[in-house]
């Protein structure tokens, strides 16, 4: 038997019938087609689906749709504009902060979530809250310039940059 | 990789919750944060038919002084545990062990009774409601009752717990003057989970030395226990190093070691007593630097 499930994603209020099962990426990229948030592990460790909820990062495999009921969701196709990239994405791109990408969603989402609670935090700190965002190319180390590039951009007030594409 | 089908309820009060276990006696389970029940969903160890989402129950969420100590409502997460003020002042050994529980995004969604409830042997928390000698409080058909932690846990993802019980909050003590707590973890580094837990509560006597040590132990059996011959050893001694470690040579006494793929029991052996005198230890200098008392200088 289906569920009504309501649910605001990405500042656009979203209803569907969804079996209740259905996990939040599912719901996210089956149900609404947005596939922006990647499916990894699906046993709450890579954190690739990692998404906000309520402003809180969390992994979207790891949470049933109808428990998202009436809260908020921002997927990394909510995080910019349109063809803008977020100072967090501009940072992953100047410091080279993915190589294949499938972790950079998640990435880059969990950075977000850190930068709005502590927006100058030293490697250390970088490393303790992406501990549960895992990068099978192993490139921490641009991962964590990333998050230290965008604090910086952050503190500066940068606003959100148009994608270059050459 | 989804979980199995099943009913899914929104209780919006304890009350309801527990007459909806009553409804489903056999296949019922309480979903709070859904982290430690939905992966074994998903594996299909767990097919609840009926899933009772006990998550918007508002009043099992939060931290509470009170004059009998502190109350943790059961749907509080490990986040907000971790950053609670009132527990960090009043039984900072919470919060400490919150914030060794899997990673970030795990924390903002965990909840203490989910964790307790679900009573996985290498969870971290039932190493620190052992040593903490916390009360589980639990509403049932015929009202609240409270277990002892040292009785909640009686074997592998086994409780006290009355099918038709809800957990409803964990109530611990304010901690006695002269005290100091650690918790130390040897993780998997896969899934965060504890090979071996080890937590600490060292209250030291007016000349230094060790009036008691409370230390629990996850990990490494079925269920968190408390190492009582290395309590016994330590009482009335001083916890110098050498003192510490003997005793602990006993902290894995009476626990039946797991054996598994993630460790031998050999191996959970040494990293029982080793970490057992890391916390004790760290523990004791806690207690004396908080005091300012003699027992600095002995464990110096």
């Amino acid at each position: 038997m289906k569920v009504p499930v309501n649910v605001t994603v990405n500042g656009t209020p979203r209803a569907a019938e969804v079996e209740p099962r259905t996990l939040l990426v599912y719901f996210l990229r089956d149900t609404l087609g947005m596939t922006g948030t990647h499916i990894g592990c699906q046993t709450g460790q890579c954190g690739a689906c990692t998404v906000l909820l309520d402003g809180e990062a969390v992994k979207s495999c790891m949470v049933l749709a109808v428990q998202a009921e009436g809260r908020e969701v921002t997927s990394i196709e909510g995080l910019a504009p349109a063809g803008t990239l977020h100072p967090v994405q501009q940072a992953f791109w100047e410091e080279h902060g993915l190589q294949c990408g499938y972790c950079t969603p998640g990435m880059v989402l969990a950075a977000h979530a850190l930068l709005q609670e502590n927006p100058d935090p030293d490697e250390a700190a970088v490393r303790h809250a992406l501990e549960g965002n895992l990068c099978r190319c192993t490139g921490y180390q641009n991962v964590v310039a990333s998050v230290r590039t965008a604090a910086a951009k952050l503190a500066s007030g940068a606003e959100p940059e148009p994608v270059i594409t050459r | 990789m989804n979980p199995a089908p099943f009913e899914y309820h929104r209780a919006g009060s304890v009350q309801e919750a527990i007459g909806l276990l009553q409804q489903f006696p056999e296949d019922a389970k309480l979903l709070a944060g859904g982290h430690s029940l939905l992966p074994v969903m998903k594996l299909r160890l767990a097919e609840p038919v009926h899933l009772i989402d006990i998550s918007g129950v508002g009043d099992l969420r939060g931290v509470q002084e009170g004059s009998d100590g502190v109350r943790i409502g059961a749907l509080t997460t490990h986040r907000e545990i971790e950053r609670d003020e009132t527990l960090r002042q009043r039984c900072p050994l919470l919060p400490e062990i919150a914030s060794r529980v899997g990673d970030r995004q795990t924390r903002a969604r965990g909840t203490i009774g989910g964790a307790l409830a679900h009573a996985d042997p290498a969870a971290d928390y039932p190493a620190g409601v052992v040593a903490l000698d916390a009360e589980l409080i639990v509403q049932g058909p015929g009202g609240e009752r409270t277990i002892a932690a040292t009785e909640f846990f009686l074997g592998f993802l086994t409780t006290a717990l009355a099918p038709d019980e809800v957990l409803t909050a964990v109530r611990v003590a304010a901690l006695p003057a002269r005290t100091g707590v650690n918790y130390q973890k040897l993780a998997n580094q896969a899934s965060g989970y504890a090979v071996v837990g080890v937590a600490a509560v060292v209250t030291l006597a007016a000349d230094g030395s060790c009036e008691s040590a409370r230390i629990g132990v996850t990990g490494a059996g079925a269920s968190a226990v408390r190492a009582t011959a290395v309590e016994e050893a330590l009482r009335n001694r001083s916890l110098d190093e050498a003192t510490v470690a003997a005793a602990c040579e006993a902290a894995d006494e009476g626990i039946d070691l797991l054996d598994d793929l993630h460790a031998s029991a050999d191996y959970r052996r040494r990293v029982v007593r080793g970490l057992a005198r890391r916390a004790v230890l760290a523990a004791a200098v806690r207690a004396a630097e908080a005091w300012g008392g003699p027992g600095r200088a002995g464990l110096r």
